[in-house]
């Protein structure tokens, strides 16, 4: 028998597919086309924390280190108010096997995967996520097959994906290249088909609990040396799972006042299913291309509802420039000598802004460094702009245009940023809940559900939703 | 060019032709083919640009035209970008 592998045919089966490469059977938690139990699902992944700890310590994950960056700090503190300048922590989650945070999240659905009984792993992923669970595949002796959106019609390459695909074979990994275009989901489904391996997908709760203990860890590194909660955590934000694994775990150690602020490059402008737009781009994560969409609307992902769920957590969300990002990667090099990649240093440049904002004794932790290397490094990032045409030089920030003009700061107190409103944010979460199941049918269940999902009241809710359905 | 059973290449494959895409995409994307490209060891002697078979690192075969032998990762830290060598630099005035 030849299955009909035709683009519908295949999305039709979507949900059995689903089912059984998970062992999850999301309809036990699922109240409604919008409402589900979100914390029971997590819950019942059947890990405790301190199991994630174990199983992450067994494979090479976690305990990474917290550096103070002192001569970035002193050089924020140049260039602010007096009594201005938090100082900056960073966590070096690059020393994670694998070389990012993503490792915390692979190490719990490999595990699983190994404790079912499958023979291998699959996850459609052009990022560290790729690497990661490749990485955690070969510790544990399971095969593993990872889908990447590598090249554009042209047959050129983004080079930070080429590193990855490099990394993932490196591990012993099938690796499925394709060209541009969201019809990756569609192959990862026919793989999981085909082959009966675990979906570890980046939205299960195996691997936003497996980030968890990444807010645990920080909680408890900056009290033993500071005494006191940090005041605020930066998170780089593009699906949403390091800000919710994030902020669970600082919760879970109780800094209840911490504040939690996602930060994503601001790619505004370009399409991301656009194959001329995908070499235009100087970032191929964490960024707004999929941050936006996926705080807005979390349940657009390869399982029927995504365990990450960032407005539920976030208090604040950063837009920075990819001219600010390379410049700040270049000064933690040059002032801190640590030389670190591209998705990671995200949050340093939101943090840089926010320590100028904040008193001298307060703490601002950037919760992640990738590693870098060939292919994710600035320099050929920057030189990958320059042979597709777009312009680079030196001025200010707030000459950046996505996709044309790629501006460096000459100076430090030019990194600003900027600040997304909350509110629309919300809004925008509303309308996409609204499409998905209308107003008139929402009871207070979903009420509750969505309130909690996008950290407001109930009371705001309704009025925004009457304000939407007036319109 | 005649090409060894055994040998690791690449082969391309059509996985969807425009016409046979996912709904909506941007005009730029739903004209041109959605592609696979996979590294594997050759099944048997083929001919370059000719359709054939691999095996891959663990041991899945993949059907495409035989594109490249010895496929190689050449990626680079790139043509120095000399605005950033301004930014940073220590006894500056
Ligand atoms: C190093 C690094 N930081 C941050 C992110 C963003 O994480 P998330 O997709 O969970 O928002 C990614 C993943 O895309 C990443 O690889």
């Amino acid at each position: 028998m030849t299955r009909d592998n035709s683009y519908a045919a295949v999305l039709g089966r979507k949900n059995e597919i689903m089912k059984r490469a998970l062992g999850i059977d999301f309809d036990d938690f699922i109240q409604s086309p919008i409402a589900f139990d979100y914390e029971r699902m997590m819950r019942e992944t059947g890990y405790s924390h301190e199991d994630i700890v174990r199983i992450q310590t067994d494979s090479k994950v976690g305990n990474t280190p917290l550096f103070e960056l002192k001569n970035l700090t002193e050089a924020v503190r140049k260039v602010s108010a007096p009594g201005m300048g938090a100082t900056i922590l960073v966590k070096d989650e690059a020393a994670n096997a694998s070389g990012s945070f993503k490792a915390r999240r692979a190490s719990i659905s490999a595990f699983e995967a190994q404790k079912k009984g499958f023979a291998g792993l699959i996850a459609a992923t052009s990022g560290n996520y790729g690497a990661a669970v490749a990485s955690q595949a070969a510790m544990r002796g399971l095969q593993c097959i990872i889908l990447q959106e590598v090249f554009d019609s042209r047959d050129i390459c983004q080079p930070e994906i080429v590193e990855k695909s490099r990394a993932c074979e490196a591990y012993g990994a099938e690796v499925l290249r394709l060209s541009v275009g969201p019809e990756l989901f569609y192959m990862a489904l026919r793989t999981l088909e085909e082959t009966g391996f675990f979906n570890a997908s980046l939205y299960t709760p195996f691997g936003i609990r497996g980030v968890e203990t990444l807010g645990v860890e920080v909680a408890e590194q900056v009290r033993a040396r500071f005494g006191k909660d940090p005041d605020a955590v930066v998170i780089t934000h593009a699906g949403g799972g390091n800000v919710t694994g994030t902020a669970r775990g600082l919760l879970l150690a109780g800094c209840a006042q911490t504040r939690i602020v996602a930060c994503s490059v601001d790619l505004g402008g370009l399409h991301m299913a656009s194959d001329t737009d995908f070499n235009k781009k100087s970032f191929t994560t964490g960024h707004t291309g999929f941050g936006v969409p996926f705080a807005t609307w979390p349940d657009r992902v390869d399982v029927p509802r995504n365990a990450a769920r960032s407005l539920r957590y976030m208090d604040e969300y950063q837009l920075v420039t990819q001219g600010e990002v390379f410049y700040v990667t270049e000064l933690l090099t040059k002032l801190e000598g640590l030389e670190r990649g591209p998705a990671g240093n995200t949050s340093l440049t939101a943090a840089v802004t926010l320590a100028r904002q904040m008193d001298r004794d307060q703490i601002v932790v950037v919760q992640e460094t990738e590693y870098t290397g060939a292919g994710k490094h600035h320099n050929r990032q920057l030189s990958f702009a320059r042979e597709n045409g777009i312009e680079i030089r030196v001025g200010d920030p707030s000459g950046n245009v996505p996709g044309k003009t790629l501006v460096l700061p000459e100076r430090l107190d030019q990194v600003r940023g900027k600040v997304q409103d909350m509110d629309r944010l919300r809004l925008s979460y509303l309308k996409n809940a609204a499409k998905a199941h209308p107003v008139d049918q929402w009871n207070e269940n979903d009420y509750a559900f969505v309130a909690a999902d996008i950290k407001s009241e109930e009371a705001w809710v309704k009025l925004a939703v009457s304000n939407l359905e007036n319109k | 060019m005649s090409v060894p059973k055994g040998s690791w290449v690449e082969i391309e494959a059509v996985l969807l032709k425009p016409e046979e895409r996912a709904p909506n995409l941007p005009p730029d994307t739903a004209k041109v083919p959605y592609l696979l490209k996979v590294s594997g060891f050759l099944t048997e002697d083929s001919e370059l640009g000719q359709t054939t078979a691999v095996r891959t690192l663990i041991g899945h075969e993949y059907r495409g035209l035989l594109k490249i032998v010895n496929p190689s990762y050449a990626h680079s830290f790139g043509a120095t970008v000399p605005e950033l060598l301004g930014i940073g630099r220590r006894g500056k005035a």
